[in-house]
């Protein structure tokens, strides 16, 4: 089994040296599914957008430690963000389609990599959107505005964007809370499915949700990891009394 | 309970006070459209719409009164400015709201704010003395000697230099327009969703990539009202063109010549007027004026609602 | 990706051009104004009246008397009308829909040309008349300010949380008590600041006044009668032949800007404290 992403001693701190990630040292296995769970506010979903270095866009904020990725640090200064963020995708929890049309937002981060022909775009337009089992749904209004979507589309939409440009690891940021159930099944599925192709972190406060779709576990407490391993082994045989109690639903 | 009834009263009153105010923009508005119409009532009746509307004759001697150059002036100087303004104001609106560090970004707001509260009648003034003439020193004959020697739009920059012309005064009025593109563009931008931006720039684009690619569309209707209400601002703009137009009633043949808006007639033109068709040919402009720059601000107003109710 | 790097910069840097540009006027008009203003500006340029052009000596106090009259007459007409105005749209009328037509109307009417409202005030209190007045100027400056404070007043009273008037509601008051012992302390400082920014506003005006207080060689304290304003009189004379004319202009610029600049600045800083706390 290969480790995709190593994680060492990772601090981060929001501006004003709001310290909110204490010492993590996290491996996230290639073609897994690996699930961040912890009470809101225990730091999962900065975490989580530590690996794509979105938190850059804010002024203020300050790693510490070494996340590894292909070889390097990507903490460190040199690090090409444009090229890490093509390669780390990411999802959120609401979707965020682009005022644009279905078949442009999916097209857009081809573009972005250069890719002008016609013919390929369609294709690989026509590929993610298969793979996000939206073709079907979609086909005939490709050059309608995807706010005219539903939210369930929207999101699988969001994620046919993120996969269009083949990344090696996807993100997603409690993709389906904002959604009804059967979107959110359908979005479940999905995911499993794109664990083939795909390294996946998913953060979510669904524990079911993460019993279900994924193979690791990450229990976190106040900015600190309390837990790691096979998911089975978190949900059902934890070495910690405090992941055992948040699994069980004791608190949270 | 006397008291009550009292109050009862007072609060009746005080509703009957409030209501009647707030009731009096209805009642100005239309005031203005209804006196304006009947002012003008003599010129209508004389000239008609579509032939004051072409005739470019203005002769207060013989009574032919036409507003095609007036009219044609006001357009021209308004768009212009807009062409120089607007592209400008988004840069300002971006940079301010994307680009600048945190500690510049509210002095840089404040003083493109600033422009706006500068009195029209200074930058008249001020276009007069001091910009009027390093136009006609350096600007337009360097201008001249450049562009002015490429084919086609060659034309554009012939005629003397005088610096009393259409470049200048769309120049100051792009300037005093500029605010209020900016400020609406950066209220905008601002609304735009942090999670939207993100994901853009999850999928490895670039900061001008997901201005120009999300930003921009997500805000076009909010731009395109700070453009409506710039436009309309530039339309109805008096003293600053006043002083730096010329006042000719002539078209301009180039960027380089003088001629009139509906404003700057009016200001020279209206306590001078003797006959009574000239004054009621002055007050069919002013109508023509308010309906035109109504017309847009209102359409802008409600762009830029609608942006801000999403 | 090398190539979407540079257009990024590029792209970035020209905003910060565009920037400059902005600032570049700003500054050109003010310093520019502030040098030929304070050489022009003496005490006999505000304490004097004005003089044949070739006579030295001549001030501005009859435009200064004139404006500030003008001015204050206005401020008398247009700041109650517009707080009432306002008032209405965000208490009594919240939920009509006339209530958002005027809103709407009130925010349009904020950008319609000045020389349109000088015109129309020249239709209904010059022309009756026969004669020019600075009661008519001040109108047509009401009539510029009624939409501006109707505005900030009814965005102002609708920051004070709803919850604030039930509560008082509950204690058996009337409404109109409410309004002037609740809603309109909570929002005085708010609307205050609208006020002084619709008075900075209208005080660099001249398009209205120019057919309306018209012009006024002589000081006058008579409503009744055209009124020099400072304003009209920059316009008079920058356009005028005379050096000496010129100069005095300046010296009016100054004053004017000085004073506008200082009220808009003193309003945003209100503002902005407001939103602090």
């Amino acid at each position: 089994m290969r480790v995709e992403i190593d994680i060492r001693n990772l601090n981060f701190y929001y501006s004003g040296n709001n310290h909110v990630l204490k010492n993590i040292n996290l491996q996230i296995y290639k073609n897994k599914i690996t699930a961040l769970i912890g009470p809101s506010g225990c730091g999962k979903t900065t975490l989580l957008r530590c690996l794509n270095r979105i938190h850059d866009l804010y002024p203020g904020n300050r790693y510490e430690g070494e996340i590894i990725f292909e070889g390097r640090n990507i903490l460190s200064k040199d690090i090409d963000l444009i090229e890490l963020r093509s390669k780390i995708g990411m999802v959120f929890q609401k979707p965020t389609p682009f005022p644009m049309s279905i078949f442009d937002n999916v097209a857009y981060g081809l573009k972005l990599k250069g890719i002008k022909k016609k013919d390929e775009l369609r294709e690989r337009v026509e590929k993610a959107l298969r793979e996000s089992a939206l073709w079907d749904e979609v086909k005939d209004k490709l050059n309608q505005s995807a706010l005219g979507l539903s939210g369930g589309q929207q999101q699988r939409l969001c994620i046919a964007r993120a996969i269009a440009v083949e990344p090696q690891v996807l993100l997603f940021d409690e993709p389906t809370s904002a959604l009804d159930p059967i979107s959110t099944a359908k979005i479940e599925d999905l995911i499993v499915q794109l664990k083939e192709k795909i390294t996946i972190v998913i953060v979510t406060h669904n524990m079911q949700q993460a019993a279900r779709i994924s193979d690791y576990t990450a229990f976190m407490y106040l900015g600190e990891l309390i837990e790691f391993g096979p998911t089975e082994k978190i949900f059902t045989n934890p070495e910690k009394k405090l992941t055992e109690d948040y699994v069980t639903g004791r608190f949270g | 309970m006397i008291s009550s009834k009292k109050e009862y009263l007072f609060n009746a009153f005080f509703l009957l006070i409030t209501g009647l105010s707030a009731f009096l923009i209805i009642v100005l508005l239309l005031g203005i459209f209804v006196v304006l119409f009947s002012e003008s009532l003599p010129a209508i009746k004389k000239f008609g719409f579509v032939k004051f509307i072409t005739t470019p004759t203005w002769d207060p001697v013989r009574e032919i009164f036409g507003g095609a150059i007036p009219l044609f002036g006001t357009l021209v100087t308004s768009f212009l400015a807009l062409i120089i303004a607007v592209p400008i104001a988004l840069g300002i609106a971006i940079f301010i709201s994307e680009v600048a560090p945190r500690s510049v970004k509210e002095p840089i707001g404040t003083a493109i704010e600033l422009l706006a509260a500068i009195p029209s009648i200074i930058y008249g003034m001020w276009g007069l003395f001091t910009l009027a003439p390093l136009q006609a020193k350096y600007v337009e004959p360097f201008l001249q000697s450049t562009l002015g020697k490429l084919p086609y739009i060659g034309k554009l920059f012939s005629g003397v230099p005088l610096g009393i012309d259409l470049l200048t005064a769309s120049l100051i009025l792009s300037i005093m327009i500029i605010p209020f593109t900016a400020s609406i563009a950066r209220d905008a931008f601002q609304l735009v969703p942090a999670v939207l931006k993100e994901s853009a720039y999850g999928l490895g684009a670039t900061k001008w990539e997901v201005i120009k690619d999300v930003m921009i569309p997500y805000c076009k209707l909010g731009i395109l009202g700070g453009i409506g209400l710039s436009l309309g601002r530039a339309l109805g703009e008096t003293m600053a063109v006043a002083f730096v137009l010329g006042n000719l009633n002539q078209f301009p043949s180039s960027l380089f010549s003088p001629t009139t808006t509906v404003t700057v007639k009016l200001a020279n033109e209206f306590t001078e007027a003797e006959k009574d068709i000239h004054l009621a040919s002055l007050f069919y402009l002013a109508l023509l004026l308010f309906i035109m720059s109504f017309t847009i601000l209102a359409i802008a107003k409600y762009l830029i609602q609608r942006t801000r109710n999403r | 990706m090398r190539k979407r790097k540079i257009i990024n910069k590029i792209a970035l840097t020209i905003c910060f051009f565009t920037a400059l540009w902005g600032l570049f006027w700003l500054f050109f008009i003010i310093f520019d104004v502030i040098q030929h203003g304070i050489t022009a500006l003496t005490p006999s340029l505000i304490l004097n009246d004005p003089t044949p052009p070739d006579v030295p000596g001549g001030g501005l106090k009859h435009a200064i008397i004139g404006h500030l009259l003008i001015t204050i007459t206005a401020t008398l007409i247009g700041v109650p009308i517009g707080v009432l105005g306002g008032t209405f749209l965000a208490e009594y009328g919240r939920n009509w829909r006339v209530s958002r037509i005027i809103s709407f109307l009130a925010d349009t009417m904020v950008s319609v040309p000045a020389i349109i409202v000088g015109a129309f005030v020249y239709a209904i209190l010059v022309k009756p008349f026969g004669h020019f007045s600075g009661f008519a100027g001040a109108v047509a400056l009401a009539i510029i300010m009624i939409p501006v404070i109707v505005r900030t007043t009814e965005n102002m009273l609708s920051l004070i949380p709803w919850t604030l008037r039930e509560a008082a509601f509950a204690l058996g008051a009337p409404y109109y008590k409410v309004i002037f012992q609740i809603v309109y302390r909570g929002a005085g400082m708010g609307i205050f600041t609208g006020i002084i920014l619709a008075i900075a506003r209208v005080t660099g005006e001249a398009a209205p006044l120019l057919f309306t207080s018209f012009n006024n060689a002589f000081t006058s304290y008579d409503l009744r009668e055209p009124l020099a304003s400072l304003t009209v009189t920059i316009f008079q004379y920058a356009m005028g032949p005379y050096e000496e004319w010129h100069r005095q202009a300046w010296g009016a610029s100054f004053l004017i800007t000085l004073l506008i600049l200082a009220l808009t600045l003193l309003g945003r800083y209100l503002i902005k404290r407001r939103f602090r706390h």
